[in-house]
């Protein structure tokens, strides 16, 4: 894969501050991050890490009185000092989101076929017949039977995985270079949540769509993604090729995430979980912002900040990456840690 | 589907109008006090003969069944009965009064819709100093009572600035309207205020709501993204409170008519009222229900047409 031309989109070095409690506080503290075109990266972490916000500073939806130092480019263009009108049309035509939550983020006084028709009839000046046959189509692209009934009918009318679809096709309708996926599959029960993701995987390669998948589910990632960026407390802390993701992820933090998914192949085994609290952003102290859940800290690590470095084919901000061993397939044998993080399931 | 729920509130208002004509005629039955005192006028104590004469006539004396049953057949025929103190038919009696106080309540419903409502989509809206500006100024005004409201306005705009009459009817239409501006302003004011303050609530509301959000991200233009989802979301509760706003001014128009001199029926309540004058009481006590059930039915009805989820004949 070349990445001599200009990528799709570019986070570099991105900080965003928000007014909370009358001081202006962090959410973002560093996030250093480039998709290629057609490429997929999965953004992973906790909840609070500021995953979500950095999805939505690409398309300019920050809550209001947040300050953005660095910058998001998208296709070269910088996004927060574009104008209105050109935030518009970068939403409208170049790329798309699909929220976390349908059942909320779709109007529930309005037609399904309203919603998908919205964007196309009102932005694009499409004429309605036209954006109606063209959803309907999406409808049945994104597997919606009876797609011109559906059109009809109200949200509440509609499951929560017919509905993420709704949203999917809706995003689609712009025909935009980019998707943003916030969380798609989070609200949605297990045997939806795989269709919905092959619905995305299946429109990313038909489309050759450049997709920023949000998630908290680092196997997930792994399964529908190139790239894998993992981020914790406002810091983009590492990026790596998907598939090595389980062999040779080099943050502590990674791996300590790796450690604590359940192994549904022992029975009876103990859940493990990481150690310690999830730090929001603005807590983060000036060392490394998981020093204070690490097994392999050291002084230095709470003292400085590390910069992202490469690390094999990826980056990883830590002053003590763990060593990359080819080897190691078994993650509790390299592990520093994993034996202290134990935790009995009930 | 619509038909049912029509049929279903039609027999629900006739239910709650014979529950309320019982009510309002037992009330009155029971009232302390001896109407035909009333006819024979004067300070002198009543020839007793005379009492018991006119007791016979108006059927002072039968049981309440039977006199109750003789004013509801006759309110069913239009027949509301003879004043007292009118020496006049109650319907005639209403029917001269009506149109004043249907354009009194017309014109307050205006205000209300026009400067509460946008006040509160302002407010909502814009948020910040516009908003805690308008929620403090509607806070007063919703604590001030009519008859305070109805008094400053004369002194300030009648006394003090002779812009506007205070007293009387008018002839014409546009002298009418002159002549109901400030009464509509007095009886208008604390409902308007609270229209307002529930409509930027609602429009706040909308506006933080993520769908909202999600036309945002589309690129939705901010006015399409104000006028199909702000605003057409938080129609409903404006609606509502709208309607009950119309149903208290119902209630609210006999202060503001007696204050204002208005030869309407509000006015024509508390004057029946202090003459003892029953048929007048209870004929208007019954038409305040039914103006009061039919604007709720109304209201749910265009509620319902407003949200798909509100159930169709849910609460009858």
């Amino acid at each position: 894969m070349t990445t001599a031309t200009v990528p799709l989109l570019e986070f570099d070095s991105l900080r965003v501050t928000l007014p909370l409690g009358g001081t202006q506080r962090t959410v973002i503290h560093r996030v250093d991050l480039a998709l290629a075109a057609g490429s997929a990266v999965g953004l992973v972490g906790e909840s609070g890490s500021g995953k979500s916000l950095t999805a939505r500073s690409v398309l300019g939806l920050l809550p209001e009185g947040a300050r953005i130092e660095g910058d998001v480019r998208f296709d070269g263009a910088s996004v927060p000092a574009m104008r209105q009108a050109e935030l518009r049309t970068l939403r409208s035509r170049h790329a798309a989101m699909v929220f976390q939550d349908p059942r909320t983020h779709i109007n529930p006084l309005r037609t399904v076929g309203d919603f998908l028709t919205e964007a196309l009839v009102s932005v694009r000046r499409e004429p309605r017949a036209q954006a109606e046959a063209k959803v309907v189509a999406l409808l049945r692209e994104v597997h919606v039977a009876d797609a011109e009934r559906r059109m009809r009918q109200r949200p509440s009318e509609l499951s929560g995985g017919l509905l993420q679809r709704v949203m999917i096709a809706s995003a689609l309708a712009v025909e935009p270079r980019l998707l943003l996926a916030d969380e798609p599959t989070t609200a949605l029960d297990v045997t939806t949540q795989a269709e919905v993701m092959a619905i995305i995987d299946e429109a990313r390669e038909n489309r050759g769509l450049t997709l920023l998948f949000i998630t908290h589910d680092l196997a997930l990632a792994a399964a529908v993604c190139d790239r894998i960026a993992v981020m914790y407390a406002g810091h983009l802390v590492e990026e790596l090729p998907a598939r090595r993701l389980v062999g040779d992820a080099a943050h502590r933090y990674t791996r300590a995430l790796l450690a604590s998914r359940p192994d549904p192949t022992v029975p009876d085994a103990r859940l493990r979980a990481v150690d310690g609290r999830p730090l929001s952003a603005f807590e983060a102290g000036p060392g490394c912002p998981f020093a204070p859940r690490c097994a392999a800290a050291q002084e230095l690590c709470h003292r400085e900040r590390p910069e992202p470095r490469a690390v094999a084919d990826g980056r990883a901000a830590c002053h003590f990456p763990h060593a990359v061993d080819p080897q190691a397939v078994d993650l509790d044998a390299v592990d520093p840690h994993a034996a202290d993080t134990e935790r009995t399931a009930r | 589907m619509i038909w049912r729920f029509l049929a279903r509130r039609t027999v629900a208002l006739l239910a709650t109008l014979l529950v309320a004509s019982v009510v309002i005629y037992g009330g009155l039955f029971l009232a302390p006090g001896d109407p035909a005192t009333l006819l024979v006028g004067g300070g002198k104590p009543p020839n007793p003969q005379l009492l018991a004469e006119i007791h016979r006539q108006y059927h002072l004396d039968d049981p309440f069944y039977a006199q109750y049953w003789r004013w509801l057949t006759g309110m069913l025929h239009g027949d509301a009965g003879q004043s007292l103190s009118y020496h006049d038919q109650v319907s005639h009696l209403i029917t001269a009064r009506i149109g004043t106080t249907a354009l009194l309540i017309g014109y307050a419903t205006v205000l209300i819709v026009l400067f509460g409502v946008s006040a509160g989509v302002v407010a909502g809206l814009r948020g910040g100093r516009t908003a805690t500006a308008v929620t403090a100024a509607t806070t007063t005004l919703m604590a001030v009572p009519t008859f305070v409201s109805a008094v400053l306005l004369i002194w300030l705009f009648a006394v003090r600035l002779n812009w506007l009459p205070a007293y009387g009817n008018g002839t014409g239409l546009a002298d009418q309207l002159t002549h109901l501006t400030l009464p509509a302003i007095a009886l208008a004011v604390s409902w308007l205020a609270y229209v307002a303050q529930v409509t930027r609530s609602a429009v706040d509301g909308e506006q933080r709501a993520e769908h909202v959000q999600t036309a945002r991200s589309r690129g939705i233009p901010e006015r399409l993204v104000v006028r199909k989802h702000i605003l057409r979301n938080a129609s409903g509760p404006i609606l509502s409170v709208a309607g009950v706003a119309v149903a208290g001014l119902i209630a609210g128009c006999s202060v503001v008519e007696q204050t204002f001199g208005l030869n309407g029926v509000g006015a024509l309540l508390i004057q029946s009222a202090a003459k003892q004058d029953l048929a007048v009481v209870q004929a208007l006590a019954l038409l305040t229900v039914v103006a009061f059930a039919v604007v709720n039915t109304l209201v749910d009805l265009a509620t319902a047409a407003l949200d798909h989820r509100v159930p169709v004949g849910g609460a009858a």
